[in-house]
């Protein structure tokens, strides 16, 4: 078990970090914001491709890289970083570890063009999904409840909708729990919401009669990419909070009033340090999520306990930037209002960090009152 | 397991085959550990280490694991502030002279900083130390001194040029506790013992050889001190779900009546806390071993004391009716540092002074603003005036 980073990671890291900065900095999308949708194929066609992030946790075999989610941690390191509007976790976190834990033939199929980045996968559920939750599917199983928000499989199809989408609008096939199995399909429809995060936006998808292929005849690989999906989701809680800081600092630095720069105030100063903490304690669990899912040892604990902790510290960073930039924080203009929609929709994807505390009573040994 | 790894276990296991601590007793066990180079591996040859790498020290540990060990609690401030200093500032003779009855615990050590005067604010202080031939002469106050009653020596910071500003014009020492002069007078603490002391110095004679790092360099010399001590007193990761959690757990687990919601929320909360925190320590110390020691060590610090504060107010809460009680309120002088040992009322008390010893955690926070974030720092205004012409 390590904490730190390897170099390969580090060099990873840096090949991210500049193809972001050369092609969607956070600055030139809060000008683009609301304008037109934000997710750009030709930069997920450079780092998918170019870099390889697409195929970061499928095997050689399978015509991927077989690094580990230590790796693809540290990618989304930088796509929080970069607020980047690209489908890494979805497609290659989430539909990838489905496909990777379903092992049919069915999933290998699929795999190989994954992992080159030739296309995209979404899972069909909804991102405020917990992994702790029973499977959607089970909730609805009448066809009339199914027409309003589950989907059901017969004769081969699929029909049905599915709100709060994360990376529809980039899937070419969806991963689709129905009837207590999980399906690949094409979708029938995508309906973009109007998202409150609009980095990664959420869309109803449906399915009409849609031809599907059975991938998996239960629900296992639905519910492990969920929970490989909530304890890697802290890396990029990471990096946002990251982002967040650093421009804080930078700002406060700057800012003169008083005849001082605001960042020599004492309240200023020690907010500014309780957050630096609050990081380094992000930074660890994060770390010691992606380190438990790359062992396989201690997984679920891990990524609650990371998912628990990185989604707060995300929103407070964000909120903390904002406020520490006075009126400039809330204006469009200003990228941070990315990180902010970013990290509070974060907070909610996967699981609340309530839902994962509530997760770790067994852990903690702190049994719930009667 | 690398090279160096092996060799350490070799020579580990090498010298446990031909020493039996039942035979020959703890101390003498100990001294000879310390002879073999493997009391602390990174410390160089002849001094208790090997020149290894930091990081086998845990490799050590594992082997030496059910053998003596030392006593942390009474030794904390030797082995975790006076060991590192002298490590680096010592002249061969201290070194030689001092380190390894310091290790084995032979000889304790207090640490003589803070004054009625100047605890924060500690370059402020003004106990003098006068040179007198071979000998300086030192008279003054120290206060909150842990240990004082026990301790062999002390590391010591005295004002030796009153007319140069504050942090310039101070020199460290050694000081023996046993020279004439040396009073130590027991405080009684909130918890009822005295855990420390204040300690009259008057007319103190200490040769020049008890000096540690030049004349002036005092400053310098502490802010080694400083550093070590706080990630000594923050850095030490334990086990998942321990210290302090894992007494109000116990409680929790075998008291089902006295669970609440509330305080089942706030349980969970502090758990993932201390398991980020502990993490983070984890991550520090495998920094540290990487030989790139980050300056995570005062936030760790910080970390600890929110969450020891945190749980064992929780504790006393959860109890309920036995939270109204406290188990001893007899004046004693304690002989060791035991910050879960004893009642949940002594927790609660002692834990208070976490964020206070050591450095407040808002003289932290400022710290880690301006050496780790970088930012401004305030107006000051003693800077360069002569410490004798300081408003007092
Ligand atoms: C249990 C215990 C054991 C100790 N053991 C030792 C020991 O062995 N040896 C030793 O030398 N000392 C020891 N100390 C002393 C300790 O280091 C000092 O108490 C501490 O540094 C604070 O100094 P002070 O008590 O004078 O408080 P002050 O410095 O007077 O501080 C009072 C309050 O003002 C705040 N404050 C001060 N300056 C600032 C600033 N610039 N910005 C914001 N807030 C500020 C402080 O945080 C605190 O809240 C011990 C203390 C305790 C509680």
């Amino acid at each position: 078990m390590t904490l730190l980073y390897s170099d390969v990671e580090e060099e990873l890291r840096a090949a991210v970090r500049a193809l972001l900065a050369d092609r969607c900095p956070p600055s030139a999308m809060a000008a683009r914001a609301g304008e037109e949708p934000l997710y750009d194929a030709g930069v997920w066609k450079a780092l998918a491709c170019d870099i390889g992030v697409a195929g970061l946790l499928v095997p050689e075999e399978l015509g991927g890289a077989g690094a580990s989610p230590r790796e693809a941690a540290v990618v989304l390191e930088e796509l929080g970083r970069g607020v980047a509007p690209v489908p890494f976790l979805t497609s290659s976190v989430m539909a990838t570890k489905a496909l990777l834990a379903a092992g049919t033939d069915a999933a290998t199929e699929l795999l190989g063009p994954l992992a080159e980045g030739r296309t995209t996968a979404a899972l069909a559920v909804s991102f405020a999904a917990s992994p702790y939750a029973a499977a959607p599917d089970t909730v609805t199983a009448s066809p009339r409840a199914a027409a309003r928000d589950t989907v059901t499989a017969e004769d081969g199809t699929l029909t049905g909708r599915v709100t709060a989408v994360a990376g529809a609008e980039a899937a070419d096939v969806f991963l689709v729990p129905a009837s207590g199995a999980l399906y690949a399909a094409e979708a029938t429809g995508v309906q973009p919401s109007v998202s409150l995060d609009v980095t990664r936006p959420v869309a109803v998808v449906t399915f009409d009669a849609a031809a599907a292929t059975l991938v998996a005849p239960d629900l296992g690989p639905l519910r492990a990419a969920l929970e490989l999906g909530a304890g890697l989701l802290a890396s990029e809680q990471l990096g946002v909070a990251e982002w967040c800081l650093a421009t804080t600092v930078g700002y406060v630095t700057e800012r003169r009033q008083f005849a001082r720069p605001v960042g020599s105030f004492q309240a200023i100063k020690h907010r500014l340090a309780d957050l630096w903490l609050a990081i380094v304690q992000a930074r660890a669990a994060a770390r010691n999520a992606a380190d438990a899912a790359a062992t396989g040892a201690d997984t679920a604990t891990a990524a609650a306990v990371a998912q628990a902790w990185c989604g707060t510290v995300a929103v407070r960073a964000a909120e903390e930037c904002l406020q520490l930039h006075g009126g400039i924080g809330m204006t469009w203009e200003h990228p941070l209002h990315l990180f902010l929609k970013r990290a509070k929709a974060g907070e909610i994807a996967l699981g609340t960090p309530g839902d994962h505390r509530d997760a770790l009573t067994g852990a903690a040994g702190l049994p719930a009152p009667a | 397991m690398t090279a160096d790894e092996t060799t350490i276990v070799e020579r580990a296991r090498e010298f446990l085959a031909g020493h039996d601590p039942d035979a020959m007793g703890r101390e003498a066990f100990l001294r000879a550990r310390y002879d073999a180079g493997l009391a602390w591996v990174h410390f160089p040859p002849g001094l208790g280490g090997l020149g290894a790498p930091r990081g086998l020290q845990a490799v050590v540990e594992r082997e030496f694991d059910g053998t003596p060990q030392l006593d942390v609690g009474r030794q904390a401030i030797g082995l975790g502030m006076a060991a590192p200093t002298l490590l680096t500032f010592g002249t061969e003779e201290q070194k030689r002279r001092f380190l390894r009855p310091l290790w084995t615990g032979e000889e304790l050590w207090c640490q003589l900083f803070s004054e009625p005067g100047a605890g924060s604010d500690l370059a402020t202080l003004a106990t003098r130390a006068v040179r007198d031939g071979d000998d300086w002469v030192v008279d003054g106050q120290k206060v909150w001194t842990s240990g004082a009653h026990m301790a062999r020596w002390a590391i010591m910071v005295a004002r030796t040029d009153p007319d140069v500003p504050k942090h310039q014009g101070l020199t460290y020492f050694v000081c023996d506790m046993h020279a004439s002069g040396v009073e130590v007078r027991p405080l009684r603490q909130i918890t009822g013992e005295a855990e420390f002391n204040e300690v009259f110095l008057t007319g103190v004679r200490l040769p020049d050889t008890l000096r540690l790092g030049a004349v002036g360099e005092g400053w310098r010399v502490a802010q080694t001190t400083l550093m070590n001590e706080r990630v000594a007193i923050g850095g030490t990761p334990g086990r998942r779900g321990g210290g302090m959690m894992a007494l109000i757990t116990e409680t929790w687990r075998t008291r089902p009546e006295l669970r609440t919601h509330d305080l089942h929320r706030r349980l969970l909360e502090l758990w993932v806390e201390a398991e980020v925190t502990r993490l983070a320590a984890v991550r520090l110390r495998e920094q540290l071993a990487a030989g790139t020691p980050g300056p995570e060590g005062s936030g760790m610090k910080l970390a600890f004391a929110r969450l020891n504060q945190a749980l064992s107010g929780a504790e006393v809460e959860l109890l309920r009716e036995e939270g109204l009680a406290y188990d001893d309120w007899t004046f004693r002088r304690s002989d060791t540092v035991d910050f879960v040992g004893r009642g949940p009322g002594y927790r609660y008390l002692r834990a208070k002074g976490n964020s206070i010893e050591g450095g407040t955690s808002e003289i932290l926070r400022t710290i880690v603003a301006e050496r780790v974030l970088g930012l401004p720092a305030e107006p000051r205004a003693d800077k360069d005036v002569p410490w004798k012409d300081l408003p007092r």
